[in-house]
């Protein structure tokens, strides 16, 4: 496998123990090196799960994920990963954190970088760990995961508990390491506008499925938001993702297969629009491009 | 140097965004010939947006001939734009006409309306 993919993933599963449903299911994608994805999708759809198997903190039920070209657990020295809880030692300082960074990554260690992150906050390094907020700590998870300067970063829901002007601010650190070091982001949320600036790939996740995966250009442009009568010729042909009929009017986002009739009025639609599409019809067709990529080849 | 502001709620699309505010730097002379933009890491660690967009932005600066890529030093503007530098006549008799205007009871959206439209008439068909 060649190393200009970050993660690829092949009809993977998982399913916490025999009788529960599956977390997830028939996930099958790839991300290139080199972008900021973001993995979308409502509570419980299967992204903590996703980004766990991609750490190698589990391991799958049935298919498989590579990361880095070979296997979740022997990439982990060049993965950063930050879980939803943001699991530090309370009782250490900021500045013992950050020592002990540096004593677990020997030799790619970023101190002067993590200590950037940290003082970003005006975190005083004296501080305990158990005496920070929750915006405080996760900026603390991560400065330790940058330190590590790894190839590819893991972050679920990294922006939950801050509040706007720093939200902004990490998010600015994090796309400085991307534009600096080529690093490759996934981060986890279910609100779209948060991310939809700073990423240019997108995992849609619905049900424990993806439903879209690609970059969010490709996947805008393969769209349409489009309205006509509703007794006109139709939409036969292309892939509805919704339609829905007001009075005489219909309108839709559908994927088109060739050109409309000429009186339907159509626009790209925005991320969020997209998203919400295919959240809200759980039976419309995924569109995930590797897939197709790999039938063609 | 520039700083660029993104306004997430204009409908227009970012990296046309940061064409734009480097072409109207450009018009007004704040930037010169020789000036280096800021790298893509300067750029998103302000705005937090993606670095891919920063680069495209700038590849279309580059494709218009305004801009010029020098391999690990950054990009660097070739030209300016326009002959209407921040003090120039032009600037002044707008700048007389626009206190006219409102001395005459014109609100803003009203000039904004004129202007637009003797715009209009005098560069119709150029590409804006």
């Amino acid at each position: 496998m060649s190393s200009d993919t970050a993660l690829r993933a092949e009809a993977l599963g998982k399913r916490f123990g025999l009788r529960a449903r599956w977390a997830l299911r028939d996930c099958s994608f790839r991300l290139p090196a080199g972008r900021v994805c973001a993995v979308v999708g409502p509570n419980g759809a299967g992204k903590s799960t996703l980004l766990a198997l991609a750490a190698g903190l589990t391991a799958p039920t049935e298919g498989s994920v590579s990361v880095l070209g070979t296997t979740p657990s022997a990439a982990r020295p060049r993965v950063g990963f930050v879980a939803q809880d943001k699991p530090l030692y309370p009782q250490l300082t900021v500045a013992e954190t950050l020592r002990m960074g540096a004593d677990l990554n020997p030799g790619h260690w970023d101190a002067a970088g993590a200590e950037r992150v940290v003082r970003g906050g005006g975190l005083d390094p004296r501080a305990r760990v158990r005496s920070l907020s929750g915006g405080q700590r996760s900026r603390v998870a991560l400065a330790l995961a940058l330190g590590k300067r790894p190839e590819l970063l893991l972050l679920d829901e990294p922006m939950a508990d801050l509040d706007p002007l720093a939200r902004h601010e990490l998010m600015g650190t994090l796309m400085a390491q991307a534009a600096q070091y080529g690093t490759t982001i996934v981060m986890s949320s279910h609100v779209v506008a948060e991310l939809e600036d700073s990423c240019d790939h997108l995992l849609l996740v619905g049900d424990g499925r993806i439903r879209l995966a690609g970059e969010i250009d490709d996947l805008l442009a393969a769209h349409l938001r489009v309205s006509g009568a509703a007794d006109s010729a139709g939409l036969g042909g292309h892939t509805v993702v919704e339609s829905r009929v007001t009075g005489r009017q219909v309108s839709a986002l559908i994927r088109p297969a060739g050109p409309l009739p000429g009186d339907w009025r159509s626009a790209t639609p925005s991320l969020e629009e997209l998203v919400l599409a295919h959240l809200r019809n759980p039976g419309a067709p995924a569109l995930t491009p590797a897939e197709t990529e790999e039938h063609a080849a | 140097m520039v700083e660029y502001r993104i306004d997430r709620h204009s409908g227009v699309a970012t990296y046309v965004q940061i064409v734009q505010q480097t072409k109207q730097a450009l018009r007004m002379g704040l930037l010169k010939p020789g000036d280096r933009l800021p790298t893509a890491r300067e750029v998103v660690e302000a705005t937090a947006i993606n670095p891919n967009t920063v680069l495209k932005a700038y590849r279309e600066l580059e494709r218009e001939g305004l801009v010029e890529a020098r391999r690990g030093l950054g990009t660097f503007v070739r030209r300016s734009l326009g002959t209407a530098p921040a003090d120039s006549p032009l600037r002044t008799e707008l700048e007389q006409w626009a206190g006219r205007a409102r001395a005459a009871g014109l609100e803003r959206d009203d000039v904004a309306a004129l202007f637009t439209a003797v715009l209009d008439t005098h560069f119709q068909g150029d590409p804006t």
